[in-house]
């Protein structure tokens, strides 16, 4: 665990980078590949924040602050050289770090290609096999990229109120709610989990803006909260409908598992280890986030994969199962380029605050509540069998109306889906619009989200 | 004759005839794949440039000509099935047939040996 003690650096938002229409065959065999690749780019103007943080401290806080907060680029100013962060091709430049599971996964044959800033599995035996036994069974997914932040001190909830848009007052011990790390235009710098630990809160933020957001909260938190980074420890989410069986015949604790239920969590034994787990996640499944030592990470992978209803699934699966959900990745489907509200984020916007404000960008928000957005963020059914993906524009006739944030292929309907944002007159369910593909026009109908139902467990 | 390009392509040249596909090698690398955009038979492809685009679940990437010639049949196929790309890459899943405008280019391909070597080398 490290202590963020003085005020980090901060970095401008990750830009979004501007997507390739396809890739050569070659390149997609050697590098990243295109649907869950791009936030690399972003990670890698992170990297390159923390260098510059070592070099000029001045940005920032004190000299010796600096590289005690942010301690993993000790490696780097020698290494790290200058990119060019609209394009993809310099990702070999950054030097990755390996995750506890790193030698893990490679063990159980995974492919394993640059993610966030990390070496991570892509997929083990293949994205749709790991996608359908996740609808049908139970999948283990290492999320030990994302960041976990402990945030404590005085007048705790107010400070933590003047950052994010949440009602702390109703966030009890033990529950679970999502929330937006806004700038003060109300773009979206990151969006995240917050969690009412006894005395604390504790957060989960994305992997690839953790720096940045660990030196947004640093600058905007008064000095007497203190911001811990636990990088000493790991995350699994175990994910699907059978999640529950195989973790309820190992987790041990004041009250069965079974006492979860979504956006709940607790304090738990998972072989012997203090672990906390939230019953959430990202595939749409009932399932649960899995908080534990990082030394403990592969006796406790292991232990969930020895059940039968439990197979390892990469992040081909993750994204095609968040996809299907309907459910937004950040630098993709948001960024500071789009405000919450045209996202349908309103629910990370709690009730209170979108009357009272007191948060970064709550004028725009306030007002986009009232008025109404000029686009929405909206989910696409597409005829045929071929994907529109990322940055494939969306037309109604002769009309460019909106442009696709993720797209892909729906393992479970058997047919290609997308999320895009559209013009507000467009964003009707069922609006017939065309996606454009290689200067192909597909037919598209706007489509309720998610795709496939959530199966969230809210108690019996 | 079987030749291989560095693309991962294979060519099955029989008579005047050059059939065209991905390697087992590709296949395996792309994963899923879901759709085949195939071109038109009578387009003349020079050597290099865009024929067809693979659709896996996780990318879209460009097959490009490993020789120049014209489009004479596509594999219709994989429109119903395009996974046979998966199940059976250099036999059942070919993507076009071509004519070999220069035969020439086909010198500059590797063998089975050779595509083999490349591979491992990888």
């Amino acid at each position: 665990m490290r202590t963020l003690c003085a005020k980090a650096p901060k970095e401008q938002p990750p830009r979004k980078l501007s997507g390739h229409r396809t890739a050569r065959l070659r390149d997609t065999l050697e590098s990243v590949p295109d649907s869950s690749g791009a936030t690399e780019g972003e990670a890698s103007r992170r990297v390159g924040g923390c260098a510059e943080a070592l070099r000029s401290p001045d940005r920032g806080g004190s000299d010796e602050a600096v590289p005690r907060a942010l301690p993993d680029c000790r490696i780097l100013p020698g290494i790290f050289r200058v990119t060019d962060h609209d394009s993809e091709d310099h990702l070999e430049d950054i030097p990755l770090d390996a995750l506890p599971l790193d030698a893990w996964h490679r063990a159980r044959g995974a492919r394993m290609v640059p993610f966030a800033g990390y070496e991570m599995p892509i997929q083990y035996e293949g994205i749709v096999a790991e996608h359908n036994w996740t609808r049908e069974s139970a999948g283990l997914f290492d999320v030990s990229h994302m960041g976990q932040l402990l945030l404590s001190g005085p007048d705790l909830d107010a400070a933590v109120e003047a950052v994010l848009p949440i009602d702390l007052s109703t966030l009890k011990l033990g529950q679970q709610r999502y929330s937006l790390l806004l700038d003060e235009e109300g773009g979206v710098l990151d969006d995240l989990m917050v969690s009412r630990w006894p005395d604390a809160l504790y957060l989960v933020v994305n992997g690839a803006t953790k720096w940045d957001d660990m030196g947004t909260l640093r600058e905007a938190l008064p000095d007497d909260i203190t911001l811990n980074y636990l990088d000493d420890r790991a995350l699994l989410a175990l994910q699907g409908p059978k999640a529950a069986d195989a973790l309820a015949r190992h987790a041990t604790g004041e009250y069965p598992l079974s006492a979860l239920t979504f956006m709940k969590f607790g304090r738990f034994q998972l072989a012997g280890h203090d672990v906390t787990i939230a019953r959430a996640g990202y595939t749409g499944e009932d399932g649960f986030e899995i908080s534990l030592p990082a030394d403990a990470a592969a006796e406790i992978a292991d232990l969930l994969c020895a059940e039968p209803e439990v197979k390892p699934i990469g992040l081909g699966a993750r994204d095609s199962l968040r996809l299907e959900a309907g459910l937004p990745l950040y630098g993709h489907d948001m960024s500071p380029e789009t405000s919450p509200i045209e996202a349908g984020l309103i629910f990370g916007i709690n009730k209170r605050r979108r009357t009272e404000g007191g948060f970064p960008g709550a004028d725009r928000i306030i007002r986009e509540i009232a008025e109404g957005t000029a686009r929405k963020w909206v989910g696409l059914t597409i005829d045929g069998r071929l994907p529109a993906r990322e940055g494939a524009e969306v037309f109604a006739g002769a009309a460019h109306v909106g442009i696709v944030t993720s797209g892909g292929f729906s393992p479970t309907l058997g047919a290609p889906i997308a999320m895009a944002y559209v013009a507000a007159e467009h964003a009707a369910i069922g609006t017939a619009l065309e996606v454009e593909v290689r200067g192909k026009r597909l037919a598209a109908a706007v489509s309720p989200t998610p795709f496939v139902p959530h199966r969230y467990y809210r108690g019996s | 004759m079987r030749y291989y390009t560095d693309e991962h392509e294979w060519i099955d040249v029989e008579g005047d005839i050059a059939t065209v596909g991905i390697t087992e090698y590709a296949q395996g690398q792309l994963g899923d794949i879901v759709f085949v955009e195939l071109p038109e038979v009578g387009a003349l492809i020079e050597q290099g440039k865009d024929a067809a685009v693979v659709e896996s679940v996780k990318a879209a990437s460009d097959v490009y000509a490993p020789i120049t010639g014209e489009i004479t049949e596509v594999n219709p196929a994989l429109e119903e099935d395009p996974a046979l790309v998966n199940t059976s890459p250099e036999d059942g899943g070919w993507f076009f047939k071509m004519t070999i405008a220069d035969e020439g280019e086909l010198d500059g391909l590797m063998d089975e040996d050779g595509y083999k070597a490349f591979v491992e080398g990888l």
